[in-house]
């Protein structure tokens, strides 16, 4: 009995406490996004009664969030599209040889993280007015792809080095080139790092702010974060519309990270336990 | 052709950090030493050392800046370090439904700054928001407190919304470690009869020293860095008082078309960072046997 009671205290009290915490945005977001709404917008219900998909009608009609969405769809597969082959060739160099400047290398794609993206936007900014990108997709996806891949690097690196290398020697062996032998035996072993790899990816690139914010000003290069965040700057917040947007924002992401999450947890903590 | 092989590997990856981080980074520091502001080209050209002088000795929002970031980044590495190694130790345990509980509790790792501030914003709503409603309806408040436009609770506010979607990140990485301990370690030690606290401080935290350690410094420099949530939450108002050192420099940059004062802030910035983490890694002696 008091063995019982002493795990209700100091184990399922605070897990329950802790799932709470986690789950209440979740939910004050759907009830708010799914509930015709009281007499003050935005009032909170404790069940989305009576019901309505009315906040989405004029989300996509009226808030022209549609193209926020496609936008936002395009730069994180264009993005993840990049990455991926980025990341398996300099995470297979820095995993299976030993060259002059690896070590230089591994610790300036750390560095990077350093970098706080509020202090790159005035010289990207620039760089982007010479090179005419400025309110061109393929910029956005070229600067997430650049601002994802230091971690991808080193997330893919950590997964190649568990596919043991006597499986590519022994493909050799049998008279694969070398890149037929990573091609035809490592990738389809890599199937847990490329899911990682791309979700990370695609997850960093849906959610990016600063730059989408800052590089694509017209109102059809909006990404779905900003056009969310123009809800926010609003003196009287239309809340139903912005629980309906952030929906949009979420579901995606959260679906994303739920199917990948043993891989995606499993590989950062790998690489930064193993260092 | 083996010998160049790694370098042909690495040199996509290394074309684009150059053009788009290192470079970019070069400029900041060479705009640091020029008065440049497009909006007021009569005044543009070298200026040598005058921004960090005047950063130093005449801005007073920059002290304060740099106060706010010290402080918001204290409570977040502490509450989210607190909160991360709880669950961590919880969610390390057997016990039925621990897959369910782990993915939900991580999620809000994925959650874009900006969607924070959203679902965070909806709850915070003065005038029927969850709190709000909560509040009204158990007889606690009678009357409506302004979460985000309050001084009393507007930083406490902020930094909730924030460590609703940190602590996940060093939950994983500290259960990762915990994960890494031998489960003959624990044997042992329950057999000499040592109990759960001894067993925490004396087995557990010595052996996750090096995650714990790694962990705080990428959250630190994290949380110093990241700018979505406060400024989307509070825009760094009122009266800078949420205005954090990115945060400052976002609004020189981007508002005030500073951009030789901003890039200088950025370089103050920079440098605090590193002489931080320099100084952090050595204090901790990270990577030496204890």
């Amino acid at each position: 009995m008091r063995k019982a009671l002493d795990r209700g205290f100091t184990f399922y009290l605070p897990l329950v406490c802790y799932a709470i915490f986690t789950l209440l945005p979740f939910y004050s977001m759907l009830t708010l996004a799914f509930h015709v709404g009281g007499e003050t917008t935005g009032t909170f219900s404790y069940l989305p009664i009576p019901f309505t998909l009315e906040h989405f009608r004029v989300l996509f009609d009226e808030d022209s969030f549609l193209p926020y969405v496609r936008n936002s769809i395009l730069v994180s597969l264009g993005t993840v599209i990049l990455d991926i082959p980025l990341a398996l060739l300099a995470g297979y160099a820095l995993s299976r040889y030993r060259f002059r400047g690896k070590n230089a290398f591994m610790l300036s794609l750390l560095a990077t993280q350093f970098v706080p993206t509020a202090m790159m936007i005035i010289p990207i900014y620039i760089i982007f007015k010479d090179l005419g990108l400025l309110n061109n997709l393929i910029g956005l996806v070229l600067i997430n792809t650049t601002f994802e891949l230091p971690l991808a690097v080193l997330l893919m690196r950590t997964f190649i080095s568990s596919v043991p290398i006597e499986l590519e020697e022994a493909s050799m062996v049998d008279g694969c080139t070398q890149a037929r032998g990573v091609i035809r035996v490592v990738i389809p072993m890599l199937k847990p790092g490329l899911v990682a790899v791309g979700a990370f990816c695609f997850v960093g690139a849906w959610n990016g702010y600063l730059f989408a914010l800052f590089l694509m000003s017209e109102q059809d290069r909006y990404t779905v974060p900003v056009g969310l965040s123009y809800f926010l700057g609003e003196f009287n917040i239309d809340y139903p519309a912005l629980a309906a947007g952030s929906l949009v924002a979420v579901v995606p992401v959260i679906a994303i990270f739920a199917s990948a999450q043993r891989y995606i947890t499993g590989g950062l903590a790998a690489g930064a336990v193993k260092g | 052709m083996r010998r160049w092989a790694p370098y042909l590997c690495v040199a996509p990856a290394c074309l684009l950090l150059l053009a788009f981080v290192l470079g970019p980074v070069l400029s900041v520091f060479y705009y640091s030493l020029q008065n440049y502001n497009p909006t007021e080209p009569y005044l543009n050209g070298f200026a040598g050392l005058g921004n960090f002088r005047q950063i130093i000795w005449h801005d007073p929002v920059f002290w304060q800046s740099l106060g706010i970031s010290l402080k918001w980044v204290l409570a977040e590495v502490v509450l989210q370090f607190l909160l991360g190694l709880g669950l961590a130790l919880i969610l390390n345990s057997k016990f039925r439904l621990r897959g369910a509980a782990r993915a939900v509790i991580f999620s809000p790792w994925a959650v874009s700054g900006v969607a924070v501030t959203s679902m965070w914003t909806l709850m915070y709503n003065p005038f029927g928001g969850i709190f709000d409603t909560v509040l009204k309806d158990t007889g606690l408040a009678k009357t409506p407190v302004q979460w985000l436009a309050d001084s009393h609770v507007l930083f406490g506010a902020v930094v909730t919304a924030e460590l609703w979607r940190g602590v996940p990140f060093f939950a994983i990485l500290l259960l990762a470690g915990l994960q890494a301990i031998p489960a003959d370690l624990y044997e042992a030690a329950r057999v000499d009869g040592a109990g759960r606290l001894r067993i925490l401080f004396r087995i557990t935290l010595p052996l996750l020293r090096d995650t714990i350690v790694i962990a705080c410094l990428l959250r630190a420099v994290w949380e110093f860095k990241d700018v979505d949530v406060i400024y989307t939450m509070t825009g760094g108002g009122p009266a800078y008082q949420t205005t954090t050192l990115p945060l400052y420099i976002a609004d020189q940059a981007i508002k005030e078309h500073n951009f030789g004062y901003g890039s200088a802030l950025t370089v103050v910035g920079f440098v605090i960072l590193v002489v931080f983490t320099l100084v952090y890694l050595r204090i901790t002696r990270f990577g030496r046997e204890h």
